[in-house]
């Protein structure tokens, strides 16, 4: 097993319950582990919860990590992937002034060569979004930081596995028990 | 108020009552067959201790002088008994007392549900009285915690609390519970939880995996068998006789999987770890085939990791499989409940004898014997030793006792040399090492198993962390035997500064009272003594008194404990001296 540090999306089917991101988050906590992302939503499963967590650890490590995920009563299944196992995504919002937009031409030649869309203008401001990769929402973040950015955000990663996982049939397995 | 009104369901048989909150957890606790708690009572939960009051004939409510007393408490009934143990406490302090229970239940798999009353549900976060976060406190340290703010919610957690607790790989669980839920008045009925949709007690174990073990066994010139606390949580003693039996391998055991074979049996062949026996710690390194079973491969069993077994293919039978491959790296991983392992695997194993390699312990053994054992069991100095106490009481009560130990060199001194005959034996804190343990845990066990002789051992230190506990002995007049080993140290820190600190001694030594005159403020019936001649004797009268007994032995100031695994060492550096 490698020892090298890599990039693993943690995919965790869960209950919908409170305190359970407190009791996941601790795992990595009391390992010393930083998560470098966090995105919890509903899932394809009504009432199933989806975290995904990013972290840069070595195999051995995640593997690890899995397994104290996994053994939680009200954890599903949790599975590691690396970034080629996925599809991945991330959002993030730029909130500009909005005098910029007419009288800095350039910036809507940036926002179209990016595939960024504009949410929202008024008088003010305007909001520009953009999903994408890291690396694509940070090029967008260079390109854009010159003209001012009044704010700016970004999401944890989402990721869905081109693997099947399986979680539909493992709930109906437990109901025919 | 205590209406029982019962109505009929629609459609089915089943009654309900309709009752409080605090009404419907007592309830419970009677429905799992829960006859003893532990706990304190205090304002989040007098409402459940008033019911107590009403139910005092059905469930009986022992008054600890600490909630930290009532947690080992129960820890001490789960350990004896197998079944689930049982703490209640308040809000806020109450709670936080049973923090260091709760996360030594958690480190050693014992399966116990805590109740703690909370705060109104309008008042929480409002930094109330008493008031704490209790579920994100104990979350690291529970297999699950759950906080009710509805009476509605508690048959279902609380039967769930209980699943949790006992199944699988089993481990404390917390409820905690809003004044105003305990108040509310609801519809009760109870079922009992059968399973949780997101939650696998018990892997399926892949027959392959079986008979892939039984193979190395069988090929197997040196197979060694290191069983842990598993072999007790899934009572799968015979299974392990069995096989330790038919493949003649053997066998040897963590501080938790003590007492699982009796002591005397041939192929057993002592302790594991740190302060385990000389032979199996040497011939970890030098056997072909490490069998674990029930076991964790805690740092206290390996030592260094890098030389640890590394000549040896690695089977591991296993119930949690976070385990398989945490810490050594497993050849062949059999997941599943021990007693349900070993009974697919018996079958498949030759019989087997490996003398020669069983000689190769008993080689060591007299080794060890002359360097170590002979001289603690038999000692000629003056000074009584440790391990002459444990064997007087061997000698006494036959290898029947059951021995609670505390957390320190006379914890290491009572598994070495303590003999038992039965399982469930052996009590004491081997994960988180909690000074404190004995004395409440003692009282636990002795009301789980009254028939059973309970020996408490414990250092002048730990004695004194949860020393309170003699009013719950006082009062409950629960017959506990107590043991103190006082050697005015705490001996096992005293121990590492006079190996690895150049003898300096910060903060190891102890003053101590009068421990004759405490317990007697407590009428417990209590003796001192200092000189060989007089140990039989007060062990005779300890034994044989109907009451609860407190023994001091004052015993040589700097003795220590060995063999001795340096930390950090290998495994196959252990030292005799």
């Amino acid at each position: 097993m490698e020892n090298n540090k890599k990039t693993y999306t943690i995919s965790v089917y869960t209950e919908n319950n409170i305190g359970l991101l407190n009791r996941i988050s601790a795992i990595f906590q009391r390992r010393h582990i930083n998560i470098e992302s966090l995105s919890i939503s509903v899932s394809e499963i009504e009432g199933v919860s989806r975290f995904t967590i990013v972290v840069d650890i070595t195999e051995i490590q995640v593997k690890k990590l899995i397994g104290q995920i996994d053994k939680q009563v009200e954890v599903i299944k949790a599975y590691y992937h690396t970034d080629e196992e996925t599809i991945y995504q991330q959002l993030c919002l730029f909130k500009i002034k909005s005098n910029l937009l007419f009288e800095e031409r350039q910036i809507q030649n940036i926002i179209k060569e990016n595939n960024a869309i504009i949410v929202t203008v008024n008088k003010d401001f305007f909001v520009i979004e953009k999903s994408g990769r890291a690396s694509e929402v940070d090029q967008l973040y260079r390109e854009l930081i010159p003209f001012g950015i009044m704010q700016f955000v970004r999401s944890g990663r989402i990721a869905v596995t081109k693997d099947e996982m399986k979680i539909t049939q493992m709930l109906a397995a437990f109901n025919n028990l | 108020m205590n209406t029982e009104t019962v109505k009929t369901k629609q459609q089915t048989t089943k009654t309900t009552i309709r009752i409080s909150g605090s009404e419907a957890v007592v309830k419970c606790l009677i429905a799992e067959g829960v006859d003893v708690l532990y706990g304190y009572p205090g304002g989040a939960i007098m409402p459940v201790y008033d019911k107590l009051y009403v139910y005092q004939d059905k469930i009986h409510h022992v008054l600890t002088r600490h909630e930290q007393g009532a947690v080992h408490a129960a820890q001490g009934y789960a350990r004896i008994s197998g079944r689930v143990g049982v703490a209640m406490a308040t809000s806020g302090p109450g709670a936080t007392n049973l923090i260091t229970g709760i996360a030594d239940a958690q480190i050693d798999s014992t399966p116990l549900v805590c109740i703690t009353g909370q705060v109104a549900s309008h008042l929480l976060g409002s930094d109330a009285f008493q008031e704490t976060d209790i579920i994100g406190i104990s979350t690291p340290v529970t297999k699950w915690n759950h906080q009710i703010t509805k009476a509605s919610e508690i048959p279902e957690i609380m039967a769930k609390a209980f699943y949790i607790a006992k199944s699988g790989r089993p481990g404390p669980v917390l409820i905690d519970i809003t004044k105003d839920a305990q108040f509310e008045e609801f519809d009760f009925q109870y079922k009992k939880c059968t399973g949780v949709r997101s939650y696998i007690p018990i892997p399926k174990t892949d027959g392959a995996t079986v008979v892939e073990a039984a193979k190395l066994i069988n090929a197997a010139k040196k197979p060694m068998i290191v069983w842990g606390q598993g072999i007790i949580l899934s009572e799968a003693e015979d299974q392990l006789k069995a096989v330790i039996e038919k493949a003649g391998i053997p066998s040897t055991w963590t501080i938790l999987g003590a007492s699982a074979i009796p002591t005397s049996h041939p192929l057993n062949m002592g302790m594991v770890g740190m302060h385990g026996n000389y032979a199996p710690n040497k011939l970890t390194n030098e056997c072909d085939v490490l069998i674990a079973i029930g076991m964790r491969f805690d740092d206290r069993v390996t030592g260094d990791l890098n030389k640890y077994a590394k000549q040896a293919k690695i089977i591991h039978f296993e119930i949690d499989p976070a385990e398989i491959d945490k810490n050594v790296k497993t050849d062949v991983a059999v997941l599943g409940d021990a007693k349900a392992s070993l009974t697919q695997l018996l079958p498949l194993l030759e019989e087997n004898s490996h003398k020669e390699w069983l000689q190769k312990f008993k080689d060591l053994y007299a080794i060890e014997f002359k360097k170590v054992i002979e001289n603690d069991l038999y000692p000629t100095k003056e000074r009584l030793t440790m391990g002459e106490v444990i064997n007087e009481i061997n000698n006494q009560s036959k290898g029947e006792a059951a021995i609670v130990s505390d957390v320190g060199q006379h914890q290491m001194v009572a598994c070495r040399y303590a003999k038992f005959n039965q399982t469930k034996s052996n009590i004491t804190s081997g994960g988180l090492g909690t000074m404190g343990f004995a004395l409440p845990a003692a009282i636990g066990a002795k009301m789980a198993a009254p028939e059973r002789d309970v020996v408490a051992i414990i250092g002048d230190g730990g004695y004194q962390m949860n020393i309170q506990e003699l009013g719950t002995i006082f009062q409950t007049k629960v017959p506990v035997k107590i043991v103190v080993l006082n050697n005015e140290f705490l001996g096992m820190v005293r121990q590492w500064q006079q190996l690895f600190f150049d003898k300096r001694y910060a903060s190891t030594e102890m003053v101590n009272p009068n421990f004759v005159a405490i317990a007697e403020g407590y009428y417990i019936e209590a003796k001192r003594v200092t000189k060989r001649e007089e140990l039989s004797g007060a062990i005779k009268e300890m034994m044989a008194c109907k009451d609860a007994y407190f023994l001091e032995v004052c015993v040589e100031k700097e003795g220590n404990v060995f063999p001795m695994i340096p930390s950090g060492s290998s495994v196959s550096d252990v030292r005799l001296s």
